[in-house]
């Protein structure tokens, strides 16, 4: 316990950024945790004597066209964003690391097809593909996860396979070899935690994406169904008035960049932390696998 | 020719997605109580005008021979074509990427470079924090927000009636310069953070050193010796990213109200239009494919090292 305080000190004093990224995250994740005691008013509840009134002393960040309050629907909005984005990623880039593992370690025609499938995946663009997943499947909570979560395998999958490529080839993995553990048993105990960091990495990565897309799909009336309170659901609603009032569009809004912020800064500090080997990795990842 | 694979696969996958998942398409056209409330006799009926009663391979090698001889089909619910919704909004969305590509390079490489020349710098810093921020901030968001002050400060709003460039280019530019700017200056983060790296990586290398050895000015060592060798990676960062701008577009076309390519495909998705979405998603993919196949071929070009067998 003294030792992770020690690590953790360390690592804000040589990444402030990325530790006020840290730390913001952390407490946007409390807000959402503690979303019922927090939280002024019910999200849901319609007030028709306070309709459409700018932010003051009575609703601190101003009401929507049927008087629900707009800081207690951002306060709730953070708990779908991050329960969603926190579960696509965990989902997705699971799922594309162990098959990553299974690609670098086994290589071979499995590799191979698996590569062309991952190739295929990434031939979308992002936001196209949940769409039509999210649509495909009925709109609602595990349709949005599923969505994002399958966008983000492809890049698990690449990313964790230039890892396991390059552990496979060490003598304490032929000496596994050597000594007739199976493949399984060589990936899971030892090839495995060698993919740790770069999971990390990948996952605080992602986190930012996954929330972006949860919000384009809320905003384009396509991710989880309203009245359910989403950062993107509010900014929906917010453009259905002729002239939309400020307050509607500006705070769930601000409320997205500053948790994608958080969180990539978070990331990048991490990633220079963890692994700075990884960077050309990520790249890679980046530009689909293609080297130039 | 992986192209034509993948491409291949994109289809299926798009049939599969669209056909199989959802189990019964009518119920994801009509929904679960507009299907409930059908006659056996009306479904068999609509199931086989839509073609949707043949078996699934059937189906899935029509829909390609479909597009082979350019049947786009059309809507369930409108009359138009898909054809029709391609040529009318088609060029309206492309003006969007192509000026989002521009603004993207026109804005992020002079950063970049900005950057790499005195890295550590406070030029530097602001330039990267502003790049930090602008990949966080959404781009359907910002794009509201203009929209909004646009309206309310000046009482302006953009035109909302497609005009294409050849009938009234100020028009327009008027309809695009919005969502191109937004979508350029998020990629134009990335480019500039791409760059500057690049850059100072080629920085460090041998003949750099050379160049500054023989007594060249700095900045002609950057600009001729060390950027040409740095865009490799940035260019193909911008093929990816081209992804982004074209599935950031629908989002941010729809912010901004303009009638593309891309509100096409929400309203499509939102009333559950299956052959209209099926055949635009189709579009997006196949950009997307082709642009990178272009941006691969071009670093043999760029790149004599690079030869593809």
């Amino acid at each position: 316990m003294r030792e992770l305080l020690v690590e953790i000190a360390r690592f804000a004093r040589r990444n402030r950024l990325a530790a006020a990224g840290g730390l913001i995250g952390l407490s946007i994740v409390l807000v959402a945790l503690t979303a019922p005691w927090l939280a002024p008013r019910d999200p849901l509840k319609a007030d028709f004597r306070r309709m459409n009134k700018p932010p003051d002393s009575q609703s601190f960040l101003g009401t929507d066209q049927v008087g629900r309050d707009t800081l207690s629907r951002v306060i709730y909005g953070a708990r779908t964003s991050l329960f969603v984005a926190f579960s696509a990623v965990l989902l997705g880039t699971t799922v594309g690391s162990l098959w990553g593992v299974a690609c670098g370690y086994l290589r071979g025609r499995f590799d191979l097809y698996s590569q062309r499938v991952m190739e295929i995946m990434q031939s979308f663009p992002d936001l196209i593909l949940a769409m039509a997943i999210s649509m495909a499947m009925g709109t609602g909570l595990p349709a949005v996860i599923l969505a994002i979560a399958i966008t983000r395998i492809p890049f698990g999958g690449r990313v964790i396979r230039s890892v396991a490529l390059s552990v496979r080839e060490m003598p304490y993995v032929e000496a596994g070899r050597a000594s007739g553990a199976s493949a399984l048993r060589i990936m899971a105990l030892h090839v495995l935690p060698q993919c740790i960091a770069p999971y990390l990495v990948l996952a605080t990565t992602h986190l930012g994406v996954a929330i972006v897309i949860e919000a384009a799909l809320g905003f384009l009336g396509v991710g989880v169904p309203p009245p359910t309170p989403t950062w993107g659901n509010m900014l929906a609603d917010s453009i259905t008035a002729l002239v939309p009032p400020w307050w509607l569009a500006f705070f769930p809004g601000l409320a997205i960049t500053v948790t994608v912020l958080a969180f990539n800064l978070f990331g990048d500090g991490i990633r220079d932390t963890l692994d700075p080997r990884l960077s050309p990795a990520f790249l890679r990842m980046m530009t689909g696998g293609r080297r130039a | 020719m992986y192209a034509a694979v993948t491409l291949l696969g994109v289809s299926l996958s798009i049939f599969v997605i669209l056909r199989i998942l959802p189990g019964d398409p009518l119920v994801a056209i009509l929904g679960v109580e507009g299907h409930a409330r059908m006659t056996p006799a009306d479904r068999v009926r609509i199931m086989a005008d839509l073609g949707l009663s043949d078996p699934l391979p059937v189906q899935y090698v029509r829909w390609l021979g479909d597009i082979a001889a350019g049947r786009l089909g059309k809507s369930f619910f409108r009359g138009d074509t898909v054809a029709d919704l391609i040529t009318h909004r088609g060029p309206i969305s492309a003006e969007i990427g192509v000026l989002a590509l521009f603004v993207s390079w026109i804005v992020g490489l002079p950063v970049g470079i900005l950057s790499a020349f005195k890295p550590n710098s406070v030029p530097d810093g602001v330039a990267r924090m502003l790049s930090i921020l602008f990949i966080a901030i959404p781009g359907f968001w910002l794009g509201m927000l203009i929209v909004l002050a646009l309206l309310f400060w000046f009482g302006y709003k953009s035109p909302f009636i497609i005009v294409h460039v050849w009938e009234d280019p100020w028009t327009n530019f008027q309809m695009v310069v919005g969502p191109g700017v937004v979508l350029g200056l998020a990629q134009g983060a990335y480019i500039a953070r791409m760059s500057r790296s690049c850059l100072l990586e080629v920085i460090g290398e041998d003949f750099v050193r050379t160049a500054r050895a023989k007594g060249l000015k700095e900045g002609i060592v950057v600009m001729r010796h060390a950027l040409p060798n740095a865009l490799l990676p940035v260019i193909t960062i911008s093929g990816v990213l081209l992804g982004f701008v074209l599935g950031g577009s629908v989002a941010v076309e729809q912010a901004f109200g303009v009638p593309g390519l891309g509100r096409a495909l929400v309203t499509a998705v939102i009333e559950r239009d299956i052959i209209v979405v099926q055949n635009l998603v189709l579009l997006y993919a196949v950009i997307f494919v082709v642009v990178n196949v272009l941006v691969d071929l071009s670093y043999a070009w760029l790149d004599p090292r690079i030869r593809y067998s």
